[in-house]
């Protein structure tokens, strides 16, 4: 239900006060009086009121300069003035000091009752930014990244540190880290927060399609470009912009990189009209670039530009500590989205989690967790819930990328290779499963 | 337990169809009896030159203060211009939840406003500010159901738009069936 708005009326004049307390309670509003700007004052010190309507002229300190202390007091309610004396000059003064209107008495009764109800909505407004704002922050903020490790804390370091300036980082990684949270929090910390955060998945596109996606086309300028798109670089204007496993990205794509990373313009396929944008680069790869640069396969200037700040997100098995918390913290996230009662996990289940490797890191780990939780018993998370519960790995005498090459193959055949129904299947984006067919150069049968 | 009644009190002239309707649509709404009064009101007194109306905060005060015994709750009807002090102008006022409520028929008149006279539209509407301030002396606030009595109206457009019924939500609000 919509909170219910607060009206504070101070006028001298007591037959006004009780006439306007009567027409707005019958109204529903909350309202309180005060004969004089003193009283109101005092009234304000111990109570907040979304609407002041106030008298300009009265005995002692007059409206205006109530106004002028109920702002020094950090309070922020809409300000109306009224007055018997219809002045242009005082009407002035008072909206350049911030009042919301002024109206002059008496009111015709249906612009009393449009004055208060536009007020109104102006404060639903305001209450509802607030509330976006505050949302905005609190899933995007770094209390995603769960863990009290040192390894983890170092990071979050950095991400604070790095949040405020505006320089292009590589976040670097194995898979299921965490690369993106990351990316997320820094964003989320900058000065650009109100601005998009624009995610582009380079391994998932083939060259021309990443070309498109990330500076846009105009209509007619290859076979399915019906309308005119937006590129990413142009809806990031203000915001960041997110280049996940920038690794894959081609030669030719990485020269078009460097270009707009150093003019911050570029141009939509099949148009030859300079766009700029403000944005700020952040990259994340799990390959080693440096490396890359030495065999030649990433330009050695684009490494350079792109790295100004590294940020190496550490494997799970390197903070071992945060699994608990991980755990628990996956526990409840989908006990809750699975309108479950939350519940505990049993101690020997936890220590195999403690003592198990996580090739897959975090994303692996919370696989297993929700995959538990949908075949447990819904009192507690056994053992037996748990893939490595079953000696499914230990019995194996292959390895584990063995193990995970078959799999693999088994999904993808049985999805008949449709990428997106086989990632679905496998719990992993279809960036990740492209990356684990070019691993172990997985081929359809034909 | 006999229930209290609810007095109409006639302080101008209005014809006795008027009031008899008033009066069945007040105890079909509130579910209450209804007693009608006629009162010598000296309304001059409450004349005020500088507006060339009458103010209705005093005149709510009068009424108030008028002994009229077995009264539960009471209504003035008047026919004169209405205002208090911040309003230019007002078709009637009540103490929520209170006792005493006035209401009058002067700007309810479609000739105010250019418009032909038509006696059944002003019965309607006189009806309509009746219900609405006794409903506001039962403690209702403002509904903003578009049909109910006690949708707020600030011009005689609004009160042709509403019924002259109780909504559900505020039946309810007051114990009626």
């Amino acid at each position: 239900m919509a909170k219910q708005v607060s009206i504070l009326i101070v006028d001298d004049e007591e037959s006004v006060r009780d006439s306007l307390y009567n027409w707005f309670i019958d109204d529903g509003y909350v309202v309180e009086c005060a004969e004089n700007a003193q009283k109101a004052l005092s009234i304000l010190q111990s109570k907040d009121f979304d609407i002041i309507l106030a008298d300009i002229k009265m005995p002692g300190m007059d409206g205006m300069e109530m106004h002028r202390r109920i702002k020094t007091m950090k309070k922020d309610p809409i300000f109306i003035f009224m007055t018997a004396f219809a002045s242009v000059d005082t009407a002035v003064q008072a909206l350049k000091d911030g009042a919301y209107d002024y109206v002059t008495k008496p009111f015709d009764p249906d612009d009393l009752s449009h004055l208060i109800r536009n007020a109104s909505a102006q404060i639903a407004l305001k209450v509802e930014n607030e509330n976006l704002k505050n949302k905005i922050s609190s899933l995007d903020n770094v209390e995603d990244m769960i863990g009290e490790s040192a390894a983890l804390k170092a990071v979050l370091k950095e991400v604070e540190s790095v949040a405020q300036s505006n320089s292009s980082v590589i976040i670097t990684g194995e898979s299921g880290t965490g690369k993106e949270l990351i990316a997320r929090a820094i964003h989320a910390n900058s000065p650009r927060k109100y601005f998009p955060l624009i995610s582009v998945h380079c391994g998932a596109l083939t060259e021309s399609l990443l070309e498109s996606e990330l500076f846009g086309h105009e209509k007619g300028s290859f076979t399915g470009a019906t309308f005119n798109r937006k590129g990413r670089f142009e809806m990031a204007d203000g915001g960041t912009i997110f280049l996940d496993e920038i690794a894959t990205i081609s030669s030719k794509m990485q020269i078009e990189l460097l270009r707009v990373l150093e003019t911050k313009t570029f141009v939509r396929v099949g148009d030859n009209k300079e766009i700029s944008s403000d944005f700020r680069v952040i990259c994340a790869t799990n390959k080693d670039l440096k490396s890359m640069v030495n065999n030649g396969t990433f330009r050695e200037d684009l490494y350079y530009r792109l790295n100004v700040v590294n940020i190496e997100v550490p494997p799970l098995r390197e903070r071992i500590e945060d699994i608990p918390l991980l755990a628990f913290h996956f526990v409840k996230k989908y006990c809750t989205s699975m309108s479950r009662d939350i519940i505990s996990i049993e101690h020997a289940a936890l220590k195999q989690l403690e003592e198990f490797e996580f090739p897959g890191n975090v994303r692996e780990l919370e696989n297993m967790i929700e995959r538990a939780i949908v075949i447990g018993n819904g009192k507690e998370l056994r053992l037996k819930d748990l893939p490595m519960g079953k000696n499914v790995i230990s019995s194996s005498i292959e390895s584990l990328d063995d193990l995970e090459r078959k799999h693999i193959a088994t999904i993808l055949n049985k999805y008949e290779w449709n990428i997106s129904r086989s990632a679905k299947a496998l719990r992993v984006d279809r960036a990740t499963l492209y990356n684990k067919i070019k691993k172990y150069d997985l081929k359809q049968e034909k | 337990m006999k229930k209290q009644s609810i007095i109409l009190i006639s302080c101008d002239h209005f014809e006795k169809d008027l009031t008899d309707d008033i009066v069945k649509a007040i105890v079909h709404e509130f579910q209450h009896p209804v007693v009608f009064k006629e009162y010598d009101f000296e309304i001059s007194n409450f004349y005020f030159p500088g507006r060339r109306q009458y103010d209705a905060n005093k005149i709510l005060k009068e009424v108030s203060e008028m002994v009229l015994p077995g009264s539960f709750k009471k209504i003035g009807l008047f026919r004169v211009d209405l205002f208090i002090p911040i309003l230019t102008y007002i078709f009637g006022q009540a103490f929520l939840n209170g006792n005493t409520g006035i209401v009058s028929l002067h700007r309810l008149r479609n000739e105010l406003y250019g418009i032909k006279q038509s006696k059944t539209i002003l019965n309607e509407r006189f009806k309509k500010v009746v219900i609405h301030e006794i409903g506001h002396m039962f403690g209702l606030i403002h509904c903003q159901n578009p049909i109910c009595v006690m949708r707020s109206s600030t011009y005689v457009e609004d009160i042709d738009q509403k019924s002259q019924n109780l909504c559900a939500k505020c039946k309810t609000e007051i114990g009626i069936s």
